[in-house]
């Protein structure tokens, strides 16, 4: 992206970033979504306003089990064929994925306070949710101190595929060990979308579209300038050997 | 050479090694000891609490003692580069990660023969009525435990912060095994009827099936260069 | 009959490209000595050889096949790297007898001896690697990766940590095995490499700078040309 006023000139000759576009197009999008969220969609009979975070909850959770779903495939991929450009694509989706989840469990949170009158409460969904942040801010942190730049990629990509192997087993362990101590208040979050009013169902889907939009757009921003770091780094060690060497002699004299 | 005499091999050069110093098995034990006095220190169960705590103690003691063990077994290879030497022998690497899986496992179920019976004492619950069910979830559990559990500590042994690296890797990967684990003994000790405590049994059988055909098939990525 | 071709080999670390397109090949029984800066890739090319690191790009053959698809063919290589690959909790024997035995040699406890013979530890086979000097350690490694008599020694500074008379019995043991085994080193005496081999390689970040028959000139010829290559005199 552009920070330079002659960079903005050049880029703009060149004309639009479709990177640019994407994001634009995700927050009017984005806005759009809001306003259906607060004002189009009908207050919820017993949980009034504060019903409306779900608008927010939902994409973001959803956002989030999507990103990890593309970590693993591009783990697999990067195993697979040893190509740099899968790496950087499940670290850059990992990223985003943390974030959005840590949105998740914070609106979640803002949620329970009011519908449950607790900002915790260790709902099957809740907790699974919790795991999964743990396993990919864990990834993240061996992406940090995981040594060289081959292995650490190798060592995320290992976690990405058997991280996202233990989410069912994560959320079948948790539901089974719920169930033999059932909350006062259980309140299941599978009301939704079943029962819903069309109203409410367009704001969610128009904020889920919203928000893949948005993540499409961070992730081709993310990986783009990862790409660039890595051609920075590259350059840099070229750089560094063409000054340590002092010019090749040409000879490669034949053997025998 | 079969796959069964090169696990055969490893192992038998993992036992040697540990029965010449005893060394990880001296730490995880009185680790496990410690740790589950530390427990009453700090709950001073009532002999009723003792009974629901205790299946908690036994599972946190254990997810903790694990953790020594399988950091000590990869730091062994780690010294003097012998993973490498491993990976220039002409069979499968994954079968290097068995004959660890292997001699990880014996050394945790060694440590747990000897804590249950602490266990049992310190905390004052009888143990010998259910201790064939007992067994039988232990040892589901403690295979769930070591198969991630070599996993990563054959990554985390290669990195800066490895000590620090591999619970922070095993517990949220653990999390099925240490929940089925102590919700299943909770209910054999309360004595309650084996359907309530299958679908835990059930839970740790998947996901030792899954984690040691993974972790078999993936270690070679672990481990290459 | 080529025992070890790499060809146009490239091994990048994250972004930095460690090799660039290196070739070379060794006939069989032939010695190849390898020289080059530290951080020139020395190490890197031979861990590739040995099958224990993949490259980025490239080929690496044993006798014509990939080792990568015929993970036996590993049974044809025998490595003395910077590390011992030694258990020191283990004795000199039981090492050996590790070895051997996982190498599938089915007459393990004969050879095993006969290599700490070889490397004058005869006497001290049932002591613990860990009471042995640094020298000891290193003849021991020698004796490891020779312990399954493989086709291929691929030998990274051998000769680091030997005493005089160590790396004169060794030089001895490389000399009996010159023509019919095929030997890789990497060192940093030209010397002693030059006098160990048929072929001498300079190795500068990561290319081949120089290759040569050892007709092609004496030391101090090489010596000349590993300065200009590389700046600075070796």
């Amino acid at each position: 992206m552009a920070t330079t006023l002659t960079e903005r000139r050049s880029e703009a000759a060149r004309g639009a970033d479709w990177r640019e576009i994407l994001i634009w197009a995700g927050t009017a999008l984005g806005v759009a979504g809001m306003y259906m969220a607060i004002l189009y969609a009908p207050e919820e009979a017993t949980m009034s306003h504060a019903q409306r975070i779900f608008y927010v909850h939902v994409p973001s959770a959803w956002v989030g089990f999507l990103a990890f779903g593309v970590v693993f495939a591009a783990s697999v991929g990067f195993l697979w064929t040893r190509r740099r450009s899968f790496d950087l694509a499940a670290h850059a989706s990992t990223e985003i994925g943390v974030v959005f989840t840590t949105l998740a469990i914070a609106s979640g949170a803002v949620w329970g306070k009011s519908a449950w009158g607790t900002w915790w409460t260790w709902d099957p969904r809740l907790t699974t949710t919790f795991m999964l942040w743990f396993i990919y801010v864990v990834s993240l942190m061996v992406r940090a101190y995981g040594g060289s730049g081959g292995q650490s990629a190798r060592f995320a990509a290992v976690l990405g595929i058997v991280g996202f192997l233990d989410i069912p087993l994560i959320h079948l362990s948790v539901v089974w060990w719920r169930s033999l101590h059932p909350l006062p208040v259980v309140v299941s979050s599978e009301g939704f979308g079943s029962g819903l009013p069309p109203e409410m169902l367009y704001a969610l889907l128009v904020n889920v579209a919203a928000f893949t939009l948005l993540y499409v757009a961070l992730f081709s921003i993310r990986r783009a300038q990862m790409g660039a770091q890595d051609a920075i780094a590259a350059q840099r060690d070229d750089d560094r050997r063409s000054t340590f060497r002092r010019g090749l002699p040409g000879i490669q004299e034949g053997s025998r | 050479m079969s796959a069964l005499a090169v696990v055969r091999q490893l192992l038998w050069k993992d036992l040697l090694l540990e029965l010449r110093t005893r060394e990880i098995l001296t730490a995880m034990t009185v680790f496990a000891m410690l740790v589950a006095v530390v427990f009453n220190f700090a709950f001073s169960p009532s002999p009723q609490d003792a009974l629901r705590l205790l299946p908690g103690m036994l599972w946190v003691t254990l997810a903790f003692a694990s953790t020594l063990g399988l950091s000590r077994s990869f730091v062994l290879e780690r010294d003097q580069q012998c993973l490498e030497a491993l990976r220039l022998f002409p069979f499968d690497p994954g079968l290097i990660y068995a004959g660890k899986l292997l001699s990880n496992l014996l050394a945790l179920l060694a440590v747990e023969i000897l804590l249950l019976p602490a266990l049992a004492v310190i905390a004052g619950v009888p143990l010998l009525g259910h201790i064939g069910a007992l067994a039988a979830v232990l040892l589901l559990g403690s295979v769930g435990l070591v198969a991630v559990g070599t996993l990563f500590s054959a990554m985390s042994v290669n990195t800066r912060i490895r000590e620090v690296l591999l619970p922070v890797l095993l517990f949220p990967l653990a999390a099925p095994v240490l929940i089925s684990g102590v919700r299943s003994t909770l209910g054999i000790l309360a004595g309650r009827p084996w359907a309530d405590v299958l679908p835990g049994v059930r839970l740790l059988v998947a996901f030792d099936v899954i984690f040691v055909v993974v972790g078999y098939l993936i270690f070679e990525y672990v481990v290459e260069e | 009959m080529q025992a070890l071709a790499v060809r146009d080999i490239t091994k990048s670390f994250g972004p930095v490209r460690a090799l660039r397109g290196v070739t070379l090949t060794v006939a069989r029984g032939e010695a190849l000595a390898i020289f080059g800066p530290n951080g020139a890739g020395k190490t890197t090319l031979l861990k590739i050889a040995s099958t224990l690191m993949r490259p980025s790009s490239g080929q690496v053959l044993l006798f014509g096949a990939d080792p990568s698809q015929a993970p036996h063919l590993r049974r044809l290589i025998g490595m003395v790297s910077h590390h011992s690959y030694l258990y020191p909790g283990l004795t000199g024997l039981e090492n050996l007898l590790f070895t051997a035995r996982l190498y599938g040699c089915s007459d393990a406890e004969a050879r095993a001896e006969a290599m700490l013979a070889a490397v004058g530890l005869a006497g001290r086979g049932g002591d613990l690697v860990r009471t042995y000097s640094r020298g000891m350690t290193q003849r021991l490694s020698i004796a490891r990766a020779l312990v399954h008599d493989p086709q291929i020694l691929l030998l990274d500074e051998p000769y680091t940590g030997l005493d005089r008379s160590s790396a004169a019995a060794f030089t001895e043991l490389l000399m009996a095995m010159r023509g019919s085994r095929t030997i890789v080193l990497t060192t940093h005496s030209i010397e002693q490499g030059v006098a160990l081999s048929d072929r001498v390689a300079i190795l500068v970040d990561g290319v081949v700078a120089y290759e040569a028959g050892n007709g092609a000139g004496d030391v101090r010829t090489i010596e000349r040309v590993y300065a200009e290559c590389v700046g600075v005199p070796a």
